[in-house]
Parts: C-alpha cells; sequence; structure tokens
C-alpha cells in the first residue's frame, strides 16, 4: 500500500460540492471490519481518477469519490452508516 | 453546499525564505473555525486547472500561509509570482473535525512538522483574539531554523501558552536540543490535552504514534496529513 496518503480532511471540500451539512466530520461505520471512526480519519489516496478512501484499520475502500464536468459520483459501498453531526446552522461550525 | 468564491490578493508577507503569507480580499466570506481550510483552484489560458488544499492561518478574514514546493504546480505561483491585485478561485471554509473552538475547556496539545504549524498557529491566534484561558502547548518540528514560520510572534511571551523547538537536521547553537527526530521526551510527559497533530504524512503517522504511547487517548488526537510534499 502506498505511503502518501492524505486524510479525510481532504474530502472536505469535494464533498461540500455535494452535501449541505459537512461530511468529514460524520462517523463511518466501515463495511469491512466495523471499525467506526470520523470520515477525516480515513485514508485518502488522490493519485488516482478522482478520491478513495480506505479504513484506517483494515484498508479496505469506504468511499470513493469521481467528479466528472457535470456530475459527482459517489459510491458509498464500505461505509455501513454515516452519523452525521447537525447543528442548528446558526453558530461556528454549523452547516459549513 | 460551498461555492467556488473570487478572491483578490491584497497582501504578502515573507515567513521565510520559502514560505509565503497571503491575505485575500473575498467578499461575504462567512467566517471560519481555527484548523478549516480552503480548497483553491487556479485555472491556466487553455483551461487546465490545479486544485490544492491550504489551512486558513489566522482567526478572521482569509489568510494563508504557503510553503514553495520544488517542482510544485501551483506553491511556486502562489510564493513566488502571485501579486497583489492578482485573483484565484476559493471554496470554503471546508473541514468541521480538526478544529479548535475557544469555548473547549481541555489544555491542548499542539504538534507541528514543517508547514503543518499553519492551522495550529491559526488556533493560537484564535485563542489570544478571544480571551481564552485554556492551557495551549505548541510542540514545533522544522529541519533548520530557517524554516521557522511566525518566529516573532511565537518567541513574543502568550501567557499560557508555551512552545518549544524541536530541531531535526540542524539546531541554531546554544540550542539545548541536540538536532534530531522527535521523540516521546519532546511530547512528554503525559498530561491530559486534546491533541492536534498537522505535518508531512510520516512525521503525524510517528508523532501520533509517540502520543498513543504517551498514553493520550486516540479518540483525543485529531490528525491532519498534507501528503508527501504538500503540493
Amino acid at each position: 500500500m502506498q505511503a502518501d496518503y492524505l486524510d479525510g480532511n481532504a474530502l472536505a471540500g469535494p464533498l461540500a460540492e455535494i452535501f449541505a451539512a459537512d461530511v468529514s466530520a460524520a462517523v463511518s461505520r466501515c463495511a469491512a471490519c466495523g471499525q467506526t471512526g470520523p470520515v477525516a480519519s480515513l485514508r485518502v489516496y488522490d493519485r488516482a481518477p478522482g478520491l478513495v478512501a480506505r479504513c484506517p484499520g483494515c484498508e479496505e475502500v469506504v468511499l470513493r469519490l469521481v467528479r466528472s464536468p457535470d456530475s459527482a459520483w459517489l459510491d458509498l459501498r464500505g461505509a455501513v452508516t454515516l452519523r452525521i453531526p447537525l447543528r442548528d446552522g446558526t453558530g461556528p461550525g454549523g452547516q459549513r | 453546499m460551498t461555492r467556488w468564491r473570487v478572491a483578490r490578493l491584497t497582501k504578502v508577507r515573507d515567513e521565510n525564505g520559502t514560505a509565503r503569507t497571503l491575505v485575500f480580499d473575498v467578499p461575504d466570506w462567512p467566517g471560519h473555525l481555527a484548523g478549516q481550510h480552503v480548497d483553491v483552484k487556479l485555472t491556466a489560458g487553455d483551461g487546465y486547472s490545479a486544485r490544492r488544499s491550504y489551512s486558513l492561518a489566522g482567526p478572521e478574514g482569509v489568510e494563508l500561509t504557503v510553503q514553495r514546493v520544488p517542482d510544485g504546480e501551483v506553491s511556486p505561483y502562489l510564493t513566488l509570482d502571485m501579486e497583489p491585485g492578482d485573483e484565484l478561485e476559493l471554496r470554503g471554509p471546508v473541514g468541521g473535525w480538526f478544529v479548535w473552538r475557544p469555548d473547549g475547556p481541555a489544555p491542548v496539545l499542539l504538534v507541528a512538522g514543517g508547514a503543518g504549524i499553519v492551522p495550529l498557529m491559526a488556533m493560537i491566534r484564535a485563542r489570544r483574539a478571544a480571551g481564552a484561558d485554556t492551557p495551549f502547548r505548541l510542540v514545533y518540528a522544522v529541519r533548520s531554523p530557517e524554516q521557522l514560520c511566525y518566529t516573532d510572534e511565537l518567541l513574543r511571551p502568550d501567557p499560557g501558552v508555551s512552545v518549544s523547538l524541536a530541531y531535526t537536521r540542524r539546531a541554531p547553537e546554544g540550542h539545548p536540543r541536540p538536532p534530531g527526530r522527535l521523540t516521546a521526551a519532546d511530547l512528554g510527559p503525559y498530561g491530559e490535552a486534546d491533541c492536534y497533530v498537522c505535518g508531512p504524512t510520516g512525521f503525524v503517522e510517528s508523532a501520533a504514534a509517540l502520543l498513543v504511547g504517551l498514553g493520550h487517548d486516540p479518540a483525543r488526537i485529531r490528525t491532519e496529513r498534507f501528503g508527501p510534499t504538500g503540493d
């Protein structure tokens, strides 16, 4: 496995293009090993078409995101659930 | 949804020989939390565009500190060629996990590797701006004195904030710590804290492992990696 990965913080911008809530702060559960943790702590490989986020526990793919000129392809097959913190959107850190 | 905004460069400040702070005017900037970042997009005349993420360096306004990466695609333009009045596109603020809020009561341990100082400096500045008394400790690892950013500001006394420098290759004469990799002794002794670690991927891996070894709860260690080079 290459060592030049980023972390899920790098997904914040690309996902902010799609979702109103900050998905990088969500907690995901890996479909392969069951580990839970913030999307921001996934290992993100960006030297590919799109972004591939892998579980830091078992290295299985949790999420893939590919952007074409007119659409975004989001593959969430490796995430059983996403728990997305919701604030009222008025305070700092609200829906950004 | 976060849209791309046009940002106009208003001011630049050299931090050292290879890093520069850029201050942008961004109409309707919504404000941000310390630790958040922006995505920057540069588009060439032929339509080719390159994107990079940069941490916001201050608690208010859009201020980025960029480290020049030799042979980089974006950072040489930002650190050498871009002039006040020039524009680029940026998207943000983004990232709600690697953030510090001034109402956080827990003591804070910041661990920076090289240009990883930027979002941590934003936290120190946000603490000062909010008048918070949360104890802060910064351990800042850099190769050599020439690589330091924000030197004067970090060396100025800031009550409640302790700063230690760890030179990894070459230390200035008289520095008490011999140059070398970051060790547990640099980060210890253990004290209950929220930990924020930012730097190149390898640095973050080893610093986070040292913190866990000292007894820190992995759930209270937040990390931000900017890859092997940062560009």
